[in-house]
């Protein structure tokens, strides 16, 4: 992949290189690769200072618990973490590659990276996960969805993953916005716990991390909400 | 009845007559099969349904609410189905999926409360006697691969105490305190949850609003919902089903999604 220090020059617009050859693949039977939605339940909202994300721990192969306690919630940029769900390869890899990208854009510009540069990096980087993005640049606190397709919402409050309805209606019936810190973690500790409570592939315990102008408070575990015993 | 007629004294009939043979693989009368149903066929699909129900048990009662819509695949066609009916003083009844199935469901029960009446004996149907009835004939019709397209939830007050209670188009019965159906389950489930681990000994008023206020969530997020909906009320004063009842919609967030990039 070639580096921002030693740019190649790419044609604008999509580039449909592939389709004649995924247009044969599937004519021969090899089937398209969808998009897998493992166990996960991941949130984010945006309160009054910046943004809060948060996470299940719980990691599984099929219906086996691989993982008791994994971090789901990825460091991108000192003022950007993005929560993944999906294969956890996938989401683990993809963030650290636009990570090393971001720090040589900074490294580039020597500028506070805007979070919109990791939105549009990470949706045009397609492989099959579901992200929370989120981070506070000099116009304030952003928070994205990216689905496995490429699309992206800016939206005040997400949820994605397996566990993404019962977290969501906790948002959709508790979140206002300009909420203070404190408030704000119990809600997201209170969204995650109802993913881990109400479905099967979310479990164990709840990791926040909370992202200010000029800090960020990286909470693991926050919350064990469920401790062997 | 089984018919005796053809044996007498000295030539009993055959005790195994018609019935599975010991070693051979039994074909059971009334299902259908790739044999019988070659020239014709039954639709498994349902065409006009309703969403979601939610029911709830509280200290002295029950509570039953749905919307009020009935969705033609995805187009909104009838906005006033009521899909919660009052079956006699003990029983409240609340149906998703297919509407025409409940319809002719809610024709029989109706026909049985009618005898009943018409009995005139003091006895009247309870709520776990409906449960049970309403199990054994949606089980029996998925078995003959021919099944009733509904959720339902039954609840009432069965010897002073509340009952909820659920069957599926599979006939799958359960027996809970909170029970949501379709969406229901995925949404408006956790919140009942929450809402009972908190305040186990709930009143009239307050299921009532956790009711409305889950039917609120289900209209942000469930494409198939309506903002029209109506609830049923049972408890030993009687029932009331109040609808429909409009719920209120906070749209204020949307001045904060901008266009993603």
């Amino acid at each position: 992949m070639a580096s921002v220090l030693v740019p190649e020059f790419e044609r604008p617009g999509f580039s449909f290189e592939n389709c004649q050859r995924n247009a044969f693949l599937q004519s021969k039977g090899f089937p398209v690769p969808k998009a897998v939605k493992t166990g996960t339940t991941i949130v984010g909202i945006i309160y009054k200072d910046g943004v809060i994300l948060g996470a299940d721990t719980r990691a599984t192969e099929d219906v086996l618990i691989s993982d008791k306690n994994c971090a789901k919630i990825h460091y991108l940029a000192p003022n950007m973490y993005c929560c993944g769900a999906g294969t956890a390869a996938d989401t683990s890899k993809t963030t650290q590659l636009i990570a090393s990208q971001l720090e040589l854009h900074r490294l580039n510009t020597g500028r506070v990276v805007p979070v919109v540069t990791a939105n549009r990096m990470l949706s045009q980087m397609l492989f099959r996960a579901s992200l929370v993005l989120g981070g506070v640049d000099n116009t304030g606190p952003h928070l994205y969805c990216i689905y496995p397709h490429g699309s992206s919402d800016n939206v005040p409050y997400a949820t994605m993953g397996s566990g993404s309805l019962a977290a969501m209606a906790v948002f959709e019936s508790t979140w206002k916005p300009n909420m203070n810190e404190e408030e704000g973690k119990q809600l997201v500790r209170d969204a995650i716990a109802s993913g881990i409570f109400n479905d099967l592939g979310s479990g164990s315990n709840v990791d926040v991390c909370v992202i200010r102008k000029g800090s960020v408070d990286y909470l693991r575990p926050f919350d064990q909400a469920n401790v062997k015993g | 009845m089984a018919c005796m007629s053809k044996g007498d004294w000295y030539s009993p009939v055959q005790f195994w007559r018609s019935g599975p043979s010991p070693g051979s693989l039994y074909s059971f009368p009334g299902v259908l099969t790739a044999e019988n149903t070659r020239f014709s066929q039954r639709s498994q699909a349902p065409i006009t349904t309703g969403t979601s129900v939610l029911g709830i048990a509280f200290d002295g009662g029950v509570a039953i609410a749905a919307d009020v819509l009935c969705s033609y695949g995805s187009l909104a066609r009838f906005r006033d189905c009521p899909r919660v009916m009052h079956v006699n003083d003990n029983i409240i009844l609340g149906a998703g999926g297919d509407y025409a199935d409940y319809q002719y469901l809610k024709d029989v029960i109706e026909q049985k409360i009618l005898e009943e009446e018409c009995l005139n004996d003091g006895f009247s149907l309870k709520p776990k006697a409906l449960h049970c009835w309403l199990t054994r004939v949606m089980y029996n019709r998925r078995s003959k691969l021919d099944p009733f397209w509904n959720s339902f939830i039954v609840g009432g007050l069965q010897d002073n105490e509340p009952f909820l209670g659920t069957v599926d188009k599979l006939g799958t019965a359960y027996v809970d305190h909170h029970i949501a159906t379709g969406y229901g389950a995925y949404m408006a489930l956790p919140l009942m949850r929450e809402a009972v681990e908190k305040n186990p000994n709930m009143t009239q008023k307050e299921a009532q609003k956790l009711l409305i206020k889950c039917l609120q969530v289900l209209y942000y997020r469930d494409a198939r919902s309506y903002p029209k909906f109506q609830i049923a009320t049972l408890t030993k004063e009687g029932v009331t089903v109040e609808g429909p009842l409009t719920l209120d919609q906070n749209w204020e967030v949307a001045h904060m999604v901008r266009d993603g990039v």
